[in-house]
This record gives C-alpha cells, structure tokens and sequence, in this order.
C-alpha cells in the first residue's frame, strides 16, 4: 500500500526524519506513535506530498508520489486542526470538497451520524472545536479510498462521537482498507490498532504488534511500554 | 482698321469719365495687366475678369485700383515676384496670386509695398508663395481678409505671410495665415494694429515682432504654430484677447518675450501650449485676466526679469504654474486663480488665507536637469514639492501670491 | 485551477473587504466627477490615486489573503489538486476580485456620468487597464512574499516595504541618478529607469496620454520616438506583461517546492 524508502528531512538545520524505511501492507490499521517532535506530521505530510522530502522515496500503491497530485484521489486525510475558511458555511464546505474531488451520498449519513444538521448552515467560523472535527471527520470519511489517514482524530470528540468514531473506523478496517492513524491518546490506540510503528528521532525506533512491544520492554500494559522506549 | 477701331474707342472712353475703367480678360484688347497698368492714367480702376494671367514682375507705379473679378488667377510660374507697387494710394482687391519664384539672395514676394502710403490690399487668396505681402517702408496702409495659404517644409528656404519692415500705422486685420515660415513678421515696424487675424500651422511664430513699438494686437488667433507668438527688443506693445492654442514640441510656447518692456498683456487665453509664456530680459510687463490652461509650463521665468506684475489670472490645470530659474524674485503676484491652490478660506471673503507657492521644487529640478520630467505626478515628487512647499530651499521665498483667489475670476 | 479560482472569487466576493475596496472606488468616482465636473480632469486626480493605491492595496490584500486561507490551502493540499493549480488558482481569485472591483467601482460613476460620450473614454480604458495590470502585478508580488515567510508580520513587513521602494524610493534613486549624471546624455538611463519599474511604467504610459504636451515638448528624442509610437505604446505592454508572468511562474515554483 505504502512504501517509504531512506525517507530524510529537515526544516533549516532542524534534521526531523533520517532514513525512515516503512512498508505498510494493503488492510489493518496502523498507528504511527513516537514523542512530540518526532516526526509523526512530518511522515504522514510526506506521504500525502505536502512535505517535499530531502531524500528518499515514498511509493502509494505502487507509484512514486514525486510530482503527482492524482494519487492523492486514493487517500481520505484528516488533517490534525480542524481550520476551516471562516465565512464558508458547513454545507458549502462540503459541497466545496465534494466539486473538488467527486461526488457522493456518504456524507448524508455521516451528517447525521454525527448529529450534525443543525449546524449546516452556521459558518465554519462560529463552530466550536469539537463541531469542527465532526465536519472534519465527514470531510474525510465521505469518500471511498482504499488509504485513509487520521492525524489526531480524537481531538475535541465527546464520548458519544468517539464511540462512533471507533465504530466507523472499524467498519472501514472491515472493507479492507488501510488506516493510519497517529494519537497521544494511547488507550485509544490500544483499542483500534492492529500494528504500531514507533518514531523516536527521526527514526523507526520499533514496528510490530501492541502484544510484542509489551514483551519486547516487558511491560504488562501498552502505556508503560511506551514509557519505557522513551526513558 | 482694328487699330483705328481701338483707337477711337479709347478716345470715346477717355471723354466719357475722368476716370477709366480697364478691362482686362483672355481674349480682350487688353490681355494682361501689365498692358493695362501702362495705358492706364491715375487713378484708374482696372478690373481683371475671371481667367488665368501668366505675368510675373507687375509693377504698379501709378496710383491704381486693381480689382479682380471671380478671382483671376495671376500665376508667376516660380519666375520671381508678382506685384511691386511703388506708388502711393493703389487698392488690390480680389485676386488668386500663385507661384512665387523662390530665392536665396532676394525675397520674392506675391505683393511687396515699396516706399508708399496709402494703399490697400484686400482679399487676395496667395498660394504657392515664398513671401506673402511685404511691405517695405511703407505706411498707412491698410491689409484686409487676405488668405495666405503657403506649403512651407524648411525654414531656410520659406518666406513669411505678411512682412513689415521699416513701415508705420499699418492695419493688418481679419487675415488668415497658414502653412508659411512666420505668419506676420514685424521688423524696424511702429504704431502697427493686428487684429482678427488667424495664424496656424506656421513653421516658425504665428506672429513675430523685432525692434518694433507702440504695436498693437488683439482678437488674434494663434494655433498649431511652431511656436505662438514671439515678441523681441520691442516697447510698449499692448497684448490683448488673443488665443494662443496648441503650440506645442520641444523649445515650444504660446509667448516668447524677449527684452520686452512696459508691455500690457491682457485678457489672453493660453491654452494646451507646452510653455505658456517664455519670459526673458522682460521688464515692467502687466499680466492681467489672462488664462492659462492645461499648459505644461503657464509661465517660465528664464532670468533677468524685473518687475513685471500678474494680477488676477486664471492659472488653470497647468502641470507647472511658475517656473523659476533663479532664487531672485522681483515679480509680484496677486489676485490670481490656481487650480493647484489647496488652501481655505475661513472668513469667506473669496480669498485664500494661506499664500500660495506657484514654483514647484520639481520645476526647478525639471529646469536643470530636464530628463527628469519623467517622474512628473509621481508619489517621491509629490513629497518633496510638499516639503518644498513647507519650507522654501531652492525657490524664491518671497515668490508667492499672498491673496489667491478661492473662486475662477471671470471678467 | 478553474474551480480553486471560483472558490477563492465567492470567498472574496463575500469578504467585506471587497465591498470596502469597491466602494471607496465607487465613493471616489462619484466625489471626483461630481466635484470636478471634468472628466478628464478626474481622470488626472484617478490616475495619481490609483498608481499609488492600487499596488498598495493589491499587495496587503495579496498577502492577507494568503495567511488567512492558509488552513483552506492545507485542506486543499491534501485533495487530488496540483498545487500549481491551488495557487493559481488562489492568484487569480484574488487579483480578479480585486479587479472587477477597481474596474466597476470606477467603472459605474464614470458611465453614468456619460463616459460614453466623451473622448475621455480611451484615457479611462488606459487607466483601468493599467489599474489592473498594476493589481496582477503587486497581488503576484504579494503571493512571493508571503510563500517566503512563515511569519505573519514579517511577510507584512516586507510587503510594505516592497511598495515603499516600488512606489516613492525607486522614484527618490532614479532622480538623484539622473541628477547625479546629468552631464551625461540620459534619454536612454531614463527609458530604461522609467520601464523597469511597473509603477513608473504605468504612471508614464498614462501621462503621455494625458499630459503628453508637457513631457514630448521637453524630453529627448529618444522618449519621443519610444513612447509617442505604437511601438512604444506595445513595449511598454509587454513589460507589464512580463511583470505579471515572473512573479506567478515563481509562485508555481516555489509552491512546489515548499513544505507545508
């Protein structure tokens, strides 16, 4: 699905990633952890090209993403703060992304998964947080795309919206799909991912299932383990 | 018999007036006027019928009166001048006068006045000319609704329309002039009325006074001429109501004044000119109800001018209003009317109570270095004549007009 | 592209900084005409106006713009979208609006004025069309500085400095150059000062328009040849042309390389 080859970059002087090698197979979902400042957004940007990297190449189902824009027609991506254009309307912001890339019916049922009718007039700039990540969220599941990333996808949700949250990335994990999701909320992570892939100073520090790193720094929970790697 | 016949006839004419009528046409006993001018007695009328008189070197020596009907043509195919006249009191009236012969060494003319008084010439139409009408130490004599239309390319090798030297109390008035190196060309010429004339599209001035004084000229209008008008080494000329229009390329203006005194300039229009007026060595000269509008410069001070008072002008929509080229002011300005003026007047009185400042920084630049016009009407220029404006530097302080009007004068 | 640029127009069209724009244009036509009462007077007042007005407006709204739809951008950078065709597109959204209000702000006092019947109407068809070249030029100018800095105030810094040396400085250095070398001929330092500078360009196409007497009448002959012939005339549009297309195909490179 995705295969990033001696993935490098650095901001100025600021090195972020140095030979990052990953390869993610098609189905599962994958969490990207590591410690502030480690290179998550930085990773997940590379792949959808919004960061050029140094060095390195990054191949989505099979193509070389280097100067390509098309491939991005397989990708759902939610970005990490929900900032929307501040005089467009709910609506037309949907409407808006739905001309830009294709059309579809998912978003019907997403609105009102996320009760989100009584907000579809209101302009994205009077939103609250938590309302502007459920539109995020619509935005982002209302296409079909066999690659879905989540940056921080928790951020703002209430419990209720959480629950479906988890439900609907289950339910899109179950067509067959690909998601990678990064998060601080590690219980959540424990929920949902199949494999994580730890970055610690630009690197891929571990990669395998929540069950092997808790052997690997034999820890009996996933929070500790995580710990651990970082002290 | 033929000869007898005319013989008899001219006797029987002879006894019927005291004065003769000549008739001169194509297929008459007199076929051309030379012929006519010698039977003719004094004060004779000789009328010449419609047709066309190839002659050239006419001279009028008796007191005559020519008159053209329909206007004959008197072609003179390029050979030299036309009509001499060196008699005193000879009218020509209503004849078509083409091709003077043109000449370096001698100014050929369609009609030259040679030492004589009380003559007239009238509405004659020249064409194809070197000089027009020139009038040589003459006087009183009167030139009226003449058209001078000539196809002047070079200065060197063109003549003026109407040419004065050395004559006095002469009336040039309702002339058209065109197309010639100067319109009306005053030399060593006094006590002379210009009036009503129209002067464009002529190579060098529409009108141009030497060492000539007590002139007048009025009504007159000046347009599309190499440059308007140019008055030099003369006294006393009074300006008044003439139109100076469209005189414009480089070194062009509406007025040249040059060591002029005691002049009167008055309620003159200057109008799309790229100098208004081009003053020099001019002094005790009053301008006054003049407008000066849409001009590059409405009025350029090149030195030396002393005295000279402008009152109650229209200074309207000039690029500059004054330029100066020196920081000596002995000029007064008062009473005028500047577009450019952004004053107020809080007491009403239709008079602005801050002075204003009609020398521009950017002019004195423009004066020294005149590539510079460039950056006309732009921001940095519009800055530094404010700052100008402020606190005077490189302009006469002293050279404002401390009463400017808040309404356009009307008169 | 197309569909970026119609976004980015109903954005603006809506922000009430278009309607600002659009009737201080509005506001100005009126007051000059109906105070004036000489159309081509106002013409003169306009053009001083908009050869310092509207680089100044085209930058600060180029480079607002692009720091506020920063996140837009970001959304749109993750969409199947070419980001030369998200930034033309945001480009064009924002130079046409400002455009079309420069163009009907002005545009609707002058007509009902009876533009239409003066022989004003090329002086004011000049005018507009530098206006907008002028717009195009310092929005795209704009869109540079701000793809060059992260930060906010400094991209609003260098903005306005921009227009400062474009507009008043760059004036200040060409006159003490040619004051400096006056001894020398300067026809051609002047033609090429006056044409390297969009401002300056602008300002003398439209003066030899309007104050055309004042300036051949003194100048060499060089400027005479140059401006006072078609040739000039096309010149001169070609520069201006040039002025547009450097800064935009700059825009499409960088924002290739840049990372967001």
């Amino acid at each position: 699905m995705v295969s990033i080859e001696n993935l490098h970059k650095k901001f100025n002087k600021n090195v972020v990633l140095s030979g990052v090698d990953l390869n993610i197979s098609e189905g599962g979902i994958f969490a990207i952890l590591g410690p502030n400042g480690s290179g998550k957004t930085t990773l997940i940007k590379s792949i959808l090209g919004m960061v050029i990297p140094n060095k390195g190449t990054i191949n989505v189902l099979g193509k070389n993403i280097k100067n390509s824009a098309s491939y991005r027609h397989e990708i759902d991506y939610l970005p990490q703060i929900a900032n929307f254009p501040n005089n467009l309307k709910v609506k037309e912001l949907i409407k808006m992304i739905k001309d830009l890339r294709e059309n579809t019916n998912e978003d019907q049922r997403l609105i009102e998964l996320f009760t989100l009718q009584p907000f579809l007039d209101k302009k994205l700039g009077n939103l609250s947080g938590g309302t502007k990540q459920k539109v995020n969220l619509v935005l982002t599941f209302m296409f079909n795309s066999p690659l879905i990333i989540l940056d921080e996808p928790t951020t703002g949700l209430d419990p209720i919206s959480l629950i479906r949250l988890k439900d609907l990335i289950q339910a899109e994990k179950a067509k067959g799909k690909t998601i990678l999701i990064t998060s601080h909320i590690m219980s959540f992570v424990e929920e949902v991912s199949d494999e994580i892939v730890f970055l610690l100073e630009g690197q891929i520090y571990f990669r395998g299932s929540i069950l092997e790193l808790k052997n690997k720094t034999n820890q009996p929970d996933f929070e500790h383990a995580i710990a651990s790697i970082l002290t | 018999m033929k000869k007898l016949l005319f013989f008899l006839t001219a006797i029987l004419m002879a006894y019927h007036t005291y004065t003769q009528n000549i008739e001169v046409c194509g297929t008459c006993s007199v076929p051309t006027l030379k012929k006519a001018i010698s039977i003719a007695k004094d004060f004779d009328t000789i009328l010449v019928k419609k047709g066309t008189y190839k002659e050239h070197d006419i001279l009028v020596n008796k007191p005559l009166t020519i008159i053209g009907k329909n206007y004959p043509v008197i072609d003179g195919e390029q050979k030299g001048e036309i009509i001499t006249v060196t008699s005193d009191n000879v009218t020509i009236d209503g004849l078509f006068i083409i091709n003077v012969g043109t000449s370096y060494t001698e100014d050929y003319a369609a009609i030259r006045v040679r030492k004589s008084k009380n003559f007239v010439i009238q509405n004659l139409v020249l064409e194809k000319l070197f000089f027009g009408i020139y009038l040589e130490k003459s006087r009183d004599g009167k030139v009226f609704h003449n058209k001078i239309i000539g196809d002047a390319i070079e200065e060197y090798n063109s003549g003026n329309g109407i040419q004065l030297w050395y004559s006095k109390n002469i009336e040039i008035e309702h002339n058209f002039i065109q197309h010639v190196r100067d319109g009306i060309y005053l030399e060593f010429s006094d006590d002379c009325l210009i009036k009503n004339n129209v002067s464009a599209n002529n190579l060098r001035y529409g009108l141009h006074f030497m060492f000539s004084n007590n002139d007048i000229y009025q009504d007159n209008i000046f347009e599309k001429n190499g440059a308007g008008v140019a008055v030099m080494f003369s006294k006393k000329i009074k300006m008044l109501n003439n139109i100076f229009k469209e005189n414009w390329g480089t070194a062009s203006y509406g007025m040249l004044l040059k060591e002029i005194n005691d002049a009167e300039i008055m309620g003159n229009t200057f109008e799309e000119n790229t100098i208004g007026i081009n003053i020099e060595g001019s002094n005790r000269i009053v301008y006054k109800n003049n407008n000066f509008i849409n001009n590059g410069w409405a009025v350029k001070v090149r030195g030396a001018c002393y005295t000279n008072s402008f009152i109650e002008n229209n200074f309207l929509y000039n690029s500059f209003d004054i330029s100066y080229n020196s920081k000596i002011n002995d000029n007064v300005f008062n009473k005028n009317y500047w577009t450019s003026y952004t004053g107020y007047d809080l007491d009403k009185d239709g008079i602005g109570d801050v002075p204003y400042r009609p020398v521009k920084l950017f002019s004195y630049i423009v004066n020294r270095t005149p590539e510079t016009i460039i950056l006309l009407r732009s921001l940095f220029i519009d800055i530094i004549d404010f700052s100008e404006k402020v606190s005077p530097v490189f302009t006469p302080d002293n050279l404002l007009d401390k009463n400017p009007l808040i309404k356009r004068i009307t008169w | 592209m197309l569909k970026i640029l119609k976004y980015s127009f109903f954005d603006l069209m809506r922000s009430r900084w278009s309607y600002v724009y659009f009737a201080f244009y509005l506001l100005l036509g009126v007051v000059l005409l109906f105070l004036n009462n000489d159309l081509s007077k106002a013409v003169i007042t306009l053009m001083n106006i908009i050869i310092v007005l509207v680089p100044l407006i085209g930058t600060i709204f180029g480079v607002m713009y692009y720091y506020n739809s920063k996140e837009f951008t970001e959304l749109l950078l993750a969409q199947p979208l070419k980001r030369s065709s998200i930034f033309l597109g945001q480009y064009l959204g924002v130079a046409i609006s400002l455009s079309m209000s420069l163009i009907l702000g002005l545009g609707i006092p002058f007509i009902a004025y009876g533009l239409f019947k003066s022989n004003a109407i090329w002086d004011f068809s000049l005018l507009l069309v530098t206006g907008t070249f002028l717009t195009l030029i310092f929005t795209a100018l704009a869109f540079n500085i701000a793809l060059n800095n992260e930060n906010k105030i400094k991209g609003f810094g260098y903005a306005i400095l921009l227009w400062l040396f474009l507009a008043i400085i760059y004036d200040g250095l060409f006159l003490m150059s040619l004051v400096l070398f006056e001894d020398y001929p300067l026809d051609k330092l002047s033609l090429i000062g006056s044409m390297l500078n969009p401002i300056d360009l602008s300002r003398t196409l439209i003066l030899l328009k309007l104050d055309i007497s004042a300036l051949l009448g003194y100048t060499g002959a060089v400027f005479k040849k140059f401006f006072g012939t078609n040739f000039g005339f096309i010149i001169s549009f070609i520069i201006l042309t040039i002025w547009v297309i450097f800064p935009v195909l700059r825009i499409v490179l960088k924002s290739k390389k840049k990372d967001f």
